[in-house]
């Protein structure tokens, strides 16, 4: 209490003039901090309990009231691996990097195009492709599952890879377009004017520049792919099987599963969350596809 | 292996990508001198990564679905079955077989019973040819076996004398078989009965008969309901196989059906509607709290807990609260046939079933496995392993004279067989009809008419709509699906 | 940032051309403009056109093929009966009542949870705004719920919290007084809409916060010396401030959630209005296993979208040229 009072006091005039005002700037300040954290605390609480509990040993997972000191045990994470979780991490794994690098590799020329080399019509392309991201994918999956059955693409990480590119090529455009619309005219023109080639003046010229929004566009990619259910649910059944559609299969017919389900969750967000968590700039910059800077 | 595999192939493609990107990017500046050699290598960037990108995608990827065979004979098979704790059992036992049979193994592709419905019909139906065996109940087999679309084992199993497949359960086995031919192999048999705790009930002075009416479960119930024990736990759970199964068995047992037999829809009969009312109203009274998130999985944890004082569900729970090890209860559950109204008998009829689809390239391997999974060895390699509680019910007559099995099921073996013997899945309610089926009519539209009248009937659990409009939509889908027959 | 890169690049830049320099310039005005213009047009093609194809071939080729199917009668449970259907597919559609009442579930679902998630990142914006003691920590925590794999949240949010007997939720309502909750049976539309808010509000956070930071503190500050409280302050520069990036948070989240399938699948498999339009869709597909009337209820879908689509689009495009975005 006393710290907030600047230096010697001189008069107490002075003091009884000043110290309510501050103290209730200084309290407003602390209720405003608590009431924050608890928010925050509140909103991040589904995840912590999804990791403590996933700590739990199975029979004080579900209990009454709960337990919130249980005896911490690594057991239900080995039981998840146990039960052969990692080929589908590395499924998961393949599907969304891989699908990341391809749809990085054609997005970046397409925004290229549209961004800085003179288009006729930037709005059709961008238009139609911002589009296709409405479409509901649940529209046209039968022809997708047909076709694919057909060429013998099912339960494949390439061809679920290949469909990922697809759900995600028109944020990772229209993301790239925003963040090489800030690449300042002059220097391109300085570039051309050098007679830099086209390679030299996307690779050596624009690309250094906007390396951050290849990354936050990356990075979203990865995290949209990552978490992808529907797709990966309905096109793979055993070898390519992904993550997500696994998870359900912890809960459990037999006594109880909380633990475990808990732990193949906490498992299954963690490249994710880690990535997210340390590259937030560009997570911030990628959501808002480019449009803040 | 498969990683360092993966980066020699980058490298190589890289290489080769190298040349054509700028074989490419040339044309546009034809005038000028080709790009320094550090350019070249930047450029090459994007491609290898390209490149190194399928090939990750593609190592994990390689085989693609379905039973594969390598170079050494070895042959993988993908089993998808319904994650109940007998078929966690077969999984966990599944390394006996593999020893038995060097060079074949065994992946199991486990789903809650809605997802592996959706998962392997979709996958039947296509040709998808993803999975070598499947597990599928009683209500698929007939239909599927129609399509064509599952192997026939009639003569693989006939001609193993030591397999006995006339041992095989009569009455699922029975509903199997399509023209004296056999599709599928019973894994377990259930019917359905009363399941309730003694020490809840007795404490309240009720008495169970062998033989109990609705309204003496009914009643039952709203007494010993209370905030810490439900009165009786029943399926809420939307899906033709979940709520619709026991609601199904009530109303017929209320004197309503589905169809007559000249495929006229009968939903909008009083009988119905009494049978859907009494269920729903003995669930809002004395029921599972949450009845729409309640299936048997849930209530067999509710059960085993005891936290339900009374069950009517699969047969087969029993066996799985008699086990010590995960069940609260074990010693301490009667076992009763499953209440009636105006029939004799209430109890329905099913079986999981192995059958191998007719796209399997691993026929030969697949039956070998359907053959150990349902044999007499089996069941003691189950019995001995996991405890004889665990054995497989109702799916070989034989079980039923293991002297262990006997006496560790003494309390709802014997009263097991005898429902299963007593129901008759031509004819299980008042009206005849023109298929053989119990709590499921047996006709392909059935199970996309029963689940939308079961997530209907959620929103009567909660009181967001009356029965009648919802019984109502239900008469009408109930039409369009009898007309297509 | 680009300030920075702009000091940067003319270095890369040169370093490697310069000695051409000249002849490099003397080419370029010793070449027709005309000719050099057309070429420029072609690399842009060259450039644009792998990823158009890409997504002609992997979007556009299966929705004909669902045109197509949209007008056959095919059951996969019956192979043996395919054939023509005419309007058939379209006249059972439009004659059942699921496709309305999926539409409006899905602008329930959708709708709630975008204007849920909005309110509550402005709210979470504002707070995080403010610097105080572990404000970082506080913001990556607060970012976690939108990283989290839609399936886990799914599926913790249905057995662990909101689970009638053991779930959190109860637990802490029952610390209140308030009996247990039936989620699932007498509210499986709020749960997933819950679960979408809780998963959007952070995504909604962090464009409202990056909107916070860009006001200029010198006019903050003036509102401050001219004697403007901070309520004042906030609804009369801020919030016109935020405008556009509300907007923006608005039509990104209504496009990401349109297609919300996860929460209904694991969760409430459709019940009690929450059968989205994306589930819908499914479900007709592979649980009716009505080719063709699942292909009509797709189209369908499709022509709804596409008017949906096209208005927001536009207001898209509008937002992000008035930030000068399109104008290059």
């Amino acid at each position: 209490m006393t710290s907030i009072l600047p230096g010697p006091v001189t008069t107490r005039a002075r003091q009884a003039a000043r110290r309510p005002r501050a103290v209730t700037r200084r309290t407003r300040d602390l209720l405003l901090t608590t009431v924050t954290w608890l928010a925050v605390l509140a909103f991040f609480f589904p995840v912590l309990w999804m990791v403590l509990t996933a700590f739990k040993p199975e029979n004080q997972a579900a209990t009454l009231p709960p337990t919130f000191w249980p005896d911490v045990t690594l057991d239900r994470f080995a039981a998840v691996f146990e039960r052969g979780m990692t080929p589908y991490l590395i499924n998961s794994a393949s599907a969304s990097i891989g699908s990341t690098l391809l749809v990085l590799a054609l997005a970046i020329p397409a925004a290229y195009a549209l961004s800085i080399r003179p288009v006729r019509n930037v709005r059709d392309p961008l238009f139609f492709l911002i589009s296709t991201k409405f479409m509901p994918v649940a529209a046209s999956i039968i022809p997708v599952y047909l076709l694919l059955q057909s060429v013998g693409g099912l339960d494949n990480v390439t061809w679920l890879t290949i469909l990922y590119v697809g759900v995600n090529l028109p944020i990772a455009v229209w993301m790239m377009r925003s963040f090489l619309a800030e690449v300042p005219r002059e220097i391109i023109e300085a570039a051309q004017m050098d007679g830099a080639g086209l390679r030299t003046e996307i690779f050596r010229v624009v690309l250094p520049i906007v390396l951050p929004g290849v990354a936050a566009a990356g990075l979203i990619c990865f995290i949209f792919a990552w978490n992808e259910f529907f797709l990966a649910n309905l096109l793979t059944s055993q070898i390519a099987r992904t993550t997500p559609p696994v998870l359900g299969s912890f809960v459990d017919g037999r006594g109880q599963f909380l633990s475990i389900l808990s732990a193949a969750s906490t498992v299954a967000i963690i490249p994710v969350v880690i990535a997210g968590w340390v590259a937030q700039k560009q997570l911030v910059r990628g959501l808002a596809m480019g449009a803040i800077k | 292996m498969c990683l360092a595999a993966g980066r020699a192939i980058t490298t190589r493609e890289a290489g080769r990508t190298t040349t054509k990107g700028r074989a490419m990017t040339l044309t546009p500046r034809t005038t000028r001198k080709p790009a320094t050699r550090r350019g070249m290598v930047r450029g090459a960037i994007p491609a290898a990564l390209t490149a190194g990108a399928l090939v990750l995608a593609g190592c994990a990827g390689a085989g693609g679905g379905g039973g594969t065979t390598d170079g050494d004979g070895a042959v993988e098979l993908t089993l998808a079955t319904v994650n109940n704790p007998q078929m966690k059992d077969m999984e966990e036992l599944k390394s006996h077989f593999e020893d038995e049979h060097p060079g074949i193994t065994v992946n199991f592709v486990q789903m809650e019973e809605n997802d592996l419905r959706d998962a392997v019909t979709k996958d039947i139906a296509t040709g998808g040819g993803q999975y070598d065996i499947v597990t599928i109940g009683s209500y698929e087999v007939p239909i599927w076996a129609q399509n064509g679309w599952l192997t026939d084992l009639t003569e693989p199993l006939a001609s193993d004398a030591a397999y006995d497949a006339d041992d095989l359960f009569a009455p699922v086995k029975d509903v199997v078989s399509a023209d004296g031919k056999l599709y599928a192999v019973p894994f377990y048999g259930e019917s359905s009965m009363l399941m309730y705790n003694k020490e809840i009930l007795d404490d309240a002075g009720i008495e169970v008969s062998e033989h109990p009416t609705w309204d003496e479960v009914a009643d039952a119930a709203r007494e010993v309901d209370s905030g810490k024990v439900d009165g009786i736990c029943l399926r809420g759970k939307p899906g033709w196989g979940e709520v619709m199964a026991p609601m199904t068995t009530v109303v017929q047992t209320f004197g309503g059906t589905w169809f007559d037999a000249d495929w006229n829809a009968r939903v909008s009969d009083p009988e119905f509607a009494e049978g859907v009312q009494f269920y729903v109203d003995l669930v809002n009274d004395a029921g599972p709290a949450d009845p729409v998130s309640t299936g048997f999985t849930e209530c067999l944890n509710t059960v085993s807990q005891g936290k339900a004082a009374m069950w009517v569900d699969a047969t087969v729970a029993a066996g799985l609260l008699e086990d010590p090890e995960t069940s609260a209860v074990a010693g301490k559950m009667g076992y009763a046939h499953a209440p009636v109204h105006k029939t004799q008998e209430s109890g329905w009829l099913w079986s999981w079933n192995l059958a191998i689809p007719g796209t399997t390239q691993e026929r030969e391997a697949a039956i070998e496995f359907v053959k150990w999974a349902t044999s007499k060895e089996y069941h003691q390699l189950v019995g001995e392993e996991l405890g004889w509680t665990r054995v497989p019910p109702g799916a070989r007559q034989s079980t039923y004279d293991i002297p262990e099995y006997v006496q560790a099921a003494e309390s709802f073996a014997p009263i097991t067989q005898d429902i299963m013997l007593s129901v008759d899945p031509t004819k299980p309610g008042l009206h005849e009809q023109s298929w053989t089926g119990i709590q499921y009519v047996t006709i392909p539209e059935f199970q996309d008419l029963g689940n939308q009248v079961s997530q209907d009937l959620s929103d009567v659990f909660s009181g967001r709509s009356e029965l009648g409009p919802v019984l109502d939509r239900a008469q009408q889908l109930a039409q369009a699906a009898g007309e297509a027959q | 940032m680009t300030a920075r890169a702009a000091a940067a690049v003319p270095g890369t830049a040169t370093r490697g051309t310069t000695p051409r320099a000249p002849a490099a310039a003397a080419r370029a005005t010793t070449r027709p403009a005309s000719s050099r213009r057309r070429q420029d047009l072609l690399v842009s093609r060259a450039l644009l056109w792998p990823a158009l194809v890409v997504a002609v071939v992997l979007t556009q080729v299966p929705m004909l093929a669902t045109v197509y199917y949209s007008f056959q009668e095919w059951n996969l449970l019956r192979p043996g009966q395919r054939g023509f259907a005419g309007f058939g597919n379209y006249a059972k559609v439009l004659s059942d009542g699921s496709f309305l009442s999926s539409l409006g579930s899905t602008v329930l679902v959708t709708g709630s949870a975008v204007v849920g998630a909005t309110l509550l990142g402005l709210l979470f914006a504002v707070l995080l705004d403010r610097k105080f003691a572990g404000r970082s920590v506080a913001r990556t925590l607060m970012i976690t719920p939108f990283l989290v794999m839609p399936a886990a949240a799914a599926l913790i949010w249905k057995w662990s919290i909101l689970d009638v007997t053991y779930g959190m939720a109860n637990w802490f309502l029952s610390l209140v007084g308030i009996g247990p909750v039936a989620w699932n049976t007498e509210l499986p539309a709020l749960t997933v809409i819950a679960v979408l808010i809780w998963q959007y509000t952070p995504f909604a956070m962090l464009i409202l916060l990056a909107g916070l930071q860009s006001q200029s503190r010198e006019v903050l500050e003036a509102a401050g010396v001219d004697g403007a409280g901070p309520w004042r302050t906030f609804t009369a520069i801020t919030l016109p401030h935020l405008r556009q990036y509300v907007e923006i948070t608005v039509l990104l989240a209504t496009i990401l959630l349109l297609q919300v399938f996860d929460p209904v699948a694991i969760m409430t498999k459709g019940t009690g209005g929450s059968k989205t339009l994306s589930y819908l869709l499914y479900e007709r597909a592979f649980v009716g296993l009505e080719v063709g009337e699942a292909a009509a209820y797709g189209v369908m879908t499709v022509i709804v979208t596409i008017l949906v689509a096209t208005v927001a689009l536009r207001t898209l495009f509008k937002v992000f040229s008035a930030e000068g975005l399109m104008n290059r």
